[in-house]
């Protein structure tokens, strides 16, 4: 009775966000909620704080602690913070990167959320990514698109175009090269970037279903698939593609070289967007393109990973934090905390709107009417950690020396059937 | 002395007698209890973790002696142990050259305070900072180091990305501070040679290497014994200059044995507990031989008194 209650409480003031004091009336939560986050990066920094402002407005007996630490620091304090010292509320990531907690049962079931229809609705696009053995963990707050992001005076200088095929990007890549420019900047020392790559490359050979089997453990790293895959990765290495000595470099390090116009390319996230653009490189020269097709009888899917919250098993206030969650994915939030100025990512609720930066545009169009064959999260958030961790190291081994193939997936193939 | 006073009073003093045998052990019990809870019992704890299958969360799951078995296997635990031999031999240099410059700097100039703390200031720094300095020194693009081997005609090299190259380039950063410290402790020994031994050497016509050898070296041995303990143990747990050079790389090619520890059971894709703590164990009997060795040369100078 009380749920259904607060669902329509909670439905009528997302509608009529213009009166948050009624919809405090209606139920006041009181206590301490305390939250522990990972965004601390500036940005996302002011849009935690942000939410937390409005959302103590709204309850004004309750009292909200927020706790911000460092995103990587958060990684591994994580799971002492869960079983020690539970705050209510916690950030996390989608998919396969919750099964630890999930299967440690330090993670809420929140499926009765999912079965409001504000939520149900509205966030059905992210479900999937939520959800592990048929209920659901929490609840996505942005997601953000991955793709080529590529400086388009240089382009036009050499009168190249966006390439839609593996054959006109490489012929774009020889025109670069031919005049002294790299085709693509990456920087592998952190190796997740090279996990970019080999996402896209995977699905563009193998398909969205092969790429989420080899990430679940279901198919062979000696496989002709996955040897395909190398093999169009391979092309790119031995015409010199890539910037040279990527393996000392950081992302953040190989932006340079885009900004000088050293590399003409990015595969990267949409946070590349930001200091790119604070280095001076505004619209006229930055663009973006969905990463071309390879083989043409696989649908196209894209990497898109999903930042999250949780309420942690342990927590105290768990009323509180419910509440808040439903505050984090609601219409009016999710346009505010996405914006340009804001996060600027794609919000989660499909009833947001999304905001009218040019890269956002594109990127929500991409997810939303370009890719069929399905969306992944990223390599190392759908595979599990230990096989994440021992593949981009092999990913950066082959990209140094592309004749270690074999070497290396004889490795993978071993960690495979020790890890699932 | 305290065998000389007892005979005298032996039955009525007990209390003194007492005092004197629990006192000792009453100013030593707060050290012993925080070694023993801090030190000896995580080092049997871990003994025994490493018997588990354990991800920090859940139960653990006890599987004999598998996680050791895997180690066999693992061929990223063989590159950091051969990288940790390299460490060992070759982090030794910093002894010799702490000598050669301490001798250098052991002479009244003017200034020479000065040049003294300008060669020990490397070891003031942090070695996050010495990290630092190297990886830009090394760096493939703008690194000095590329200058230099630029001006004799060598083509431009990436240290740190070459995984034949990239320990040899850590060990050196290592190696720059380490010999600050040796410098400093044999600067200390030298303060301490007797010069009349050196003017007699000198009067029977010994100079050069022959001096150093038979007349100041041994008299440097307490300073050589130490240099020798900071350097072996430095070298064993070199982790921090890894960790901020190269975090590892490139692909896992600079990792030592405890940096493999803390990338399987501490860090952002680890937490094999057990397997983490395996390797600590291996650590842990490298540094036992060494150990073992400082103690008993020790016990062996203390004896004759």
């Amino acid at each position: 009775m009380t749920s259904i209650f607060r669902t329509t409480a909670a439905a009528l003031a997302v509608s009529f966000a213009t009166a948050p004091v009624a919809f405090a009336e209606a139920h006041a939560l009181s206590g301490d909620l305390v939250i522990f986050s990972d965004m601390s990066n500036p940005a996302p920094r002011a849009v935690m704080e942000g939410m937390v402002e409005r959302f103590g407005a709204m309850h004004p007996d309750l009292n909200i602690e927020l706790t911000v630490i460092d995103r990587d620091a958060f990684k591994t304090q994580i799971r002492n913070f869960l079983t020690a010292n539970a705050p209510d509320v916690t950030n996390w990531y989608a998919a396969n990167r919750m099964r630890p907690y999930v299967k440690a049962g330090l993670f809420e079931d929140v499926s009765d959320l999912w079965e409001e229809p504000e939520i149900a609705e509205n966030l059905a696009s992210t479900k999937g990514a939520m959800t592990l053995d048929g209920k659901q963990w929490g609840v996505a707050y942005t997601y953000y698109q991955w793709g080529v992001y590529y400086r388009s005076d240089i382009y036009d200088q050499y009168g190249l175009s966006e390439p839609a095929t593996w054959d006109e990007e490489k012929a774009n890549c020889q025109v670069l090269l031919d005049n002294g420019v790299k085709c693509y900047a990456i920087g592998t020392k952190f190796l997740w970037t090279a996990a970019g790559w080999f996402d896209y490359l995977n699905m563009r050979t193998n398909g969205y279903d092969f790429h989420a089997a080899l990430t679940n453990g279901e198919k062979s790293w000696t496989s002709d698939e996955v040897r395909a895959t190398f093999a169009h990765w391979r092309e790119l290495i031995d015409m010199g593609a890539f910037v040279d000595n990527h393996q000392s470099y950081s992302w953040q390090e190989a932006l340079p070289f885009i900004v000088n116009g050293d590399a003409a390319a990015y595969l990267m996230g949409n946070f590349a967007v930001a200091p790119l653009r604070e280095a001076g490189l505004d619209d006229s020269k930055l663009d973006f393109y969905q990463f071309p097709a390879i083989n043409p009888d696989v649908a196209l899917a894209e990497d898109a990973p999903t930042d999250t919250f949780h309420i942690p098993a342990n927590a105290k206030n768990k009323e509180a934090a419910r509440e808040f969650l439903r505050f984090v994915v609601s219409t009016d939030n999710q346009t505010l905390i996405n914006a340009g100025d804001a996060l600027g990512q794609l919000p989660v609720n499909s009833a947001a709107s999304v905001d009218d930066d040019k890269f956002l545009q594109q990127g929500f169009q991409m997810l939303s009417s370009n890719s069929p064959g399905g969306v992944a999260q990223f390599f190392d958030r759908d595979a599990p950690a230990e096989m994440a961790a021992a593949a981009m190291e092999g990913f950066q081994e082959f990209m140094v020396i592309p004749d270690n193939l074999d070497d290396i997936l004889q490795r993978l193939e071993s960690a495979r059937s020790s890890i699932y | 002395m305290t065998n000389a006073a007892l005979p005298t009073a032996p039955d009525t003093r007990p209390r003194r007698r007492n005092a004197q045998a629990i006192a000792p052990w009453l100013f030593l019990a707060p050290g012993l209890l925080f070694f023993l809870f801090y030190v000896i019992f995580p080092v049997f704890q871990s003994f025994n973790l490493s018997l588990y299958k354990w991800d920090g969360l859940g139960t653990p799951e006890f599987v004999g002696l598998k996680n050791y078995r895997d180690l066999g296997s693992d061929r990223a635990f063989e590159v950091s142990l051969w990288n940790n031999v390299k460490w060992l031999v070759l982090y030794l240099l910093a002894i010799p050259g702490g000598l050669f410059i301490a001798l250098f700097l052991n002479q009244t100039v003017r200034g020479i305070r000065l040049y003294k703390s300008l060669f020990f200031f490397p070891f003031v720094i942090s070695q996050v900072v010495v990290g630092l300095v190297f990886s830009w020194f090394y760096d493939p693009t703008f690194g000095l180091l590329n200058v230099m081997l630029g001006w004799v005609g060598l083509g431009p090299i990436n240290v740190l990305g070459d995984p034949a190259l990239v320990t040899y380039g850590i060990i050196v950063a290592g190696l720059w501070p380490q010999t600050a410290y040796c410098m400093i402790l044999y600067l200390t020994g030298l303060n301490a040679v007797d010069p009349e031994q050196v003017e007699a050497a000198r009067l029977d016509g010994a100079k050069g290497w022959r001096m150093l050898w038979y007349v100041i070296l041994p008299q440097l041995r307490p300073a050589t014994f130490i240099a020798f303990v900071v350097t072996i143990i430095g070298a064993l747990r070199s982790f921090d200059l890894i960790s901020i050079m190269t975090n590892g790389g490139p692909f896992g090619s600079s990792r030592v044995l405890s940096f493999y520890m803390f990338e399987k059971a501490l860090s952002e894709y680890g937490f094999r507990m057990g397997y983490g703590a395996a390797i600590a164990v291996v650590l842990f009997l490298i540094m036992l031989v060494f150990i073992a060795y400082f103690l008993w040369s020790m016990y062996r100078q203390e004896r004759p008194r």
